[in-house]
């Protein structure tokens, strides 16, 4: 992975001797709370429902081990024992004090991490694959124009003070695994016939109170001019993005006000003038940034190792734990593999000191040092060799990374919601908990197949409800936490929004309304279909019938 | 007499900021004496009354107000000012950087309004060689901002080279 130099590591450090003035000015009252907010924001530091919340980016999802180790310590010595992984690879501590802050990112410095623009109106942290130049279906591993596009768009002087946050996603192959079309930009990579890389620019997607596709701005763009070309799109954005109302500040709602044939007409008139100018990305700068994600050392091994078969015909725990957990590689004999952070009877995404350690030693001994932190909050160790995968499994297990099931039902994203966080309608953690409990069986779980479970506290949609296929929200009725259903929401490729289904739910209910959903989709799949597949043959109404009963079938009529 | 920030030191300023006040317009506003600073309504209907005066003149652009307003007068312009109504409203580091960039402005640039010690760093990135503190602020505090960072990433008004092209070199 990418490692600083000099300039990189100044960079940082001066970054902690600002933020350690700005708290020091707060301190003696030179700083009004207004004027500190913006600037500790774009430090990762919230104040939150018990205390402040301090986010640490993981540039686009890719985590040393010893990086890894430095979050364990910090959990440890500043917060409870443990941290909270993000949708947006990032890790937030609950429980930090303010004060500490300076010295916690003091830490994270001499391990060339920040919290640099982790939060606030600005360029966020840029996500993508977490499988991303390991994966059989890239088409280019996007990670080193997300390291340039990192540094470009760190302390941007220019957009600091955006209408509201911005986000960029990046995807590298032929699926999207990186939700590129819920992103304010989101970028494919593409290649044309006659070999030239570039990217497809999708603008003004995002989720939130009014969730929209992206829509595609330009079909190609060479890779070369992508910070201009990102300049131009949020140049116009800075200047014409609505500020009038936090709700409607995003971009989504500038491209929908204008149309995006007007949006992009607008985009290209500003990137005639930038185009092949300074900020042209040169070959030497690839290469170089290139150079750091070139593949480990890896060994050469049989495609298929013959007592790693054998393992698995032996013990049906380690061969479905590798079903779910464990994907194919491009080298032979290798494969990558996920840490499930979603035990059920956990909150979703946690994982204490203890844990991060263990990960960081699987990480040493197993995947070259390194890890990946997915968007569906769990942790990735992209290069394992296949015929240590039982070993590997039996310590995974024994640090309670094991839980055999990544994709699904209880393999949900989650937001804190309204056990931490100031803007939640409702918990979501203790729900989400009572769904896992719902399907503790295995068998079941397993039987249900692929299946995306999402749940947010409210309509801000931290946790992605609009792209599970189930999607549960939070909302606030007369004081009561209620619970709002939607179906049909999906990620990838195809991506699209999931509808309501009806009327919200009290708490109580909501494992019953999920069994509900879960028991008709069962009765009515064709062989192997997916839950998706099945919704999308059938439509909503049969299953509005099979959890409201006649009330929708009389709607329905 | 105010104090202004210039090319990173305290001075003294004699320009004085005409804003139009609820029920002024723009064709009968009063014009004081000296230099002024206006906002681009009056310099809009004014221009030649205010060109005859013989004392200098610039024009101040609003947040939602863009370069593009006064860009065939920008020769005749000694300063123009960028108001920033909040210190959040981004929307002026665009008209700076464009007013350098786009139309190749050497004037000088103030930064009016909220503005702040934190932010002067990256608004002189952006070409602001001026700057208005608001009032009540540590201007003497505030110079050791423009140091924050030696050697930022990207491209802009002070430095028209990425780190990228400099790193290589
Ligand atoms: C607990 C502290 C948190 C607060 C106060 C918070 C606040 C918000 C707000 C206000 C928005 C909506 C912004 C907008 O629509 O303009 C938002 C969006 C978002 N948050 Fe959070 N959030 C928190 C934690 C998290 C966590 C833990 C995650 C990941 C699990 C997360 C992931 C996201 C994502 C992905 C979006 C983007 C949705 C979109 O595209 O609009 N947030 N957050
Ligand atoms: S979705 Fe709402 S409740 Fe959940 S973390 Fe985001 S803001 Fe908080």
């Amino acid at each position: 992975m990418y490692r600083y130099d000099n300039y990189d590591q100044t960079l940082v450090d001066e970054r902690v001797a600002q933020f350690r003035d700005q708290v020091a000015r707060w301190k003696a009252g030179e700083l009004s709370d207004d004027e500190f907010r913006p600037l500790r924001l774009q430090n990762g530091l919230y104040v939150q429902r018990h205390a402040p919340m301090f986010r640490i980016a993981v540039p686009y999802g890719m985590l040393a081990a010893r990086q890894l180790r430095c979050l364990a310590e910090l959990g440890r010595r500043y917060d409870r024992g443990y941290g909270h992984f993000t949708t947006r690879h990032n890790l937030q501590f609950n429980w930090p004090k303010i004060e500490d802050v300076p010295e916690m990112l003091a830490e994270l410095a001499k391990v060339q991490m920040h919290a640099i623009q982790t939060s606030g109106n600005c360029i966020r942290n840029i996500t993508t694959d977490q499988f991303a130049g390991v994966a059989a279906d890239e088409i280019l591993d996007p990670r080193p124009l997300c390291e340039i596009m990192r540094q470009w768009s760190t302390f941007h002087p220019e957009f600091a003070f955006l209408p509201r946050k911005f986000k960029i996603a990046v995807n590298g192959a032929k699926e999207d695994r990186a939700l590129t079309w819920f992103h304010d930009i989101g970028l494919h990579i593409v290649k044309t016939d006659d070999g030239l890389v570039g990217f497809r620019v999708i603008v003004g997607g995002g989720l939130g109170r009014t969730p929209i596709r992206g829509e595609v701005v330009r079909e190609f763009l060479p890779w070369q001019d992508i910070l201009s070309y990102c300049e131009a799109i949020i140049r116009v954005y800075n200047r014409y993005g609505r500020r009038d109302n936090a709700y409607k500040a995003r971009i989504k709602i500038l491209v929908q006000a204008l149309g995006v044939e007007e949006f992009g007409r607008q985009v290209e008139a500003e990137w005639a003038h930038l185009k092949g100018g300074p900020a042209t990305i040169t070959q030497a700068e690839y290469d170089r940034v290139t150079a750091f994600f070139e593949p480990p050392a890896y060994q050469t091994l049989p495609a298929i190792d013959e007592a790693f078969v054998q393992q698995q015909v032996k013990s049906l725990p380690f061969a479905r734990w590798v079903e779910r957990n464990v994907r194919p590689h491009r080298v032979p004999g290798y494969a990558s593999v996920t840490l499930s952070l979603k035990k059920p009877g956990t909150a979703p995404g946690d994982v204490s000191s203890e844990q991060m350690e263990a990960a960081a030693d699987l990480a040493d001994r197993y995947s070259f040092g390194e890890l990946r932190v997915t968007h569906e909050q769990n942790l990735v160790l992209a290069d394992v060799e296949q015929r240590r995968l039982f070993d590997f499994w039996q310590e995974a297990k024994a640090a309670g990374f094991a839980t055999p099931n990544i994709g699904l039902l209880t393999d949900m994203i989650v937001c804190p919601g309204g056990d931490f966080c100031d803007l939640a309608n409702a918990r979501s953690i203790p729900v989400a908990n009572a769904v896992q409990a719902r399907f503790d069986d295995l068998d079941y779980l397993w039987d249900i197949g692929d299946i995306e479970l999402n749940f947010s506290g409210c309509m801000n949609s931290c946790g992605h409800h609009h792209v599970g296929n189930i999607g549960i929200l939070g909302v606030d009725k007369g004081n009561e936490e209620w619970y709002q259903i939607t179906l049909g929401g999906e990620q990838g490729n195809d991506a699209q929004l999931g509808k309501v289904i009806g009327p919200s739910f009290a708490a109580a209910d909501v494992p019953d309304v999920i069994e509900k959903i879960i028991r008709f989709y069962i009765a009515q799949r064709q062989e192997d279909e997916r839950f998706i597949d099945t919704f999308r043959r059938l439509g909503a109404d049969p299953f509005k019938v099979a959890v409201y009963g006649d009330k929708a079938r009389l709607k329905a009529a | 007499m105010t104090t202004i920030i210039k090319n990173r030191q305290a001075v003294a300023d004699d320009y004085t900021l005409l804003t139009l006040a609820e029920g002024d317009s723009a064709e009968t506003v009063a014009l004081p004496a000296g230099p002024l600073l206006v906002p681009l309504a009056v310099w809009q209907v004014r221009k030649a009354d205010l060109q005859s005066r013989g004392t200098p003149v610039g024009v101040w652009l609003a947040a939602g107000e863009g370069p593009e307003a006064i860009a065939d007068d920008l020769a005749a312009l000694p300063v123009v000012g960028v108001h920033f109504p909040k210190f959040v409203d981004g929307r002026g580091y665009s008209t700076a950087r464009l007013l350098r960039e786009r139309h190749g402005y050497q004037g000088e640039i103030r930064a009016l309004g909220d503005v702040l010690h934190d932010q002067l760093f990256l608004m002189a990135r952006c070409g602001f060689d001026a700057f208005a503190l608001k009032e009540g602020k540590d201007i003497a505090k505030a110079v050791a901002a423009f140091e924050t960072f030696k050697n930022p990433y990207q491209a802009a008004v002070d430095q028209p080279q990425p780190l990228f092209r400099r790193r290589a070199a």
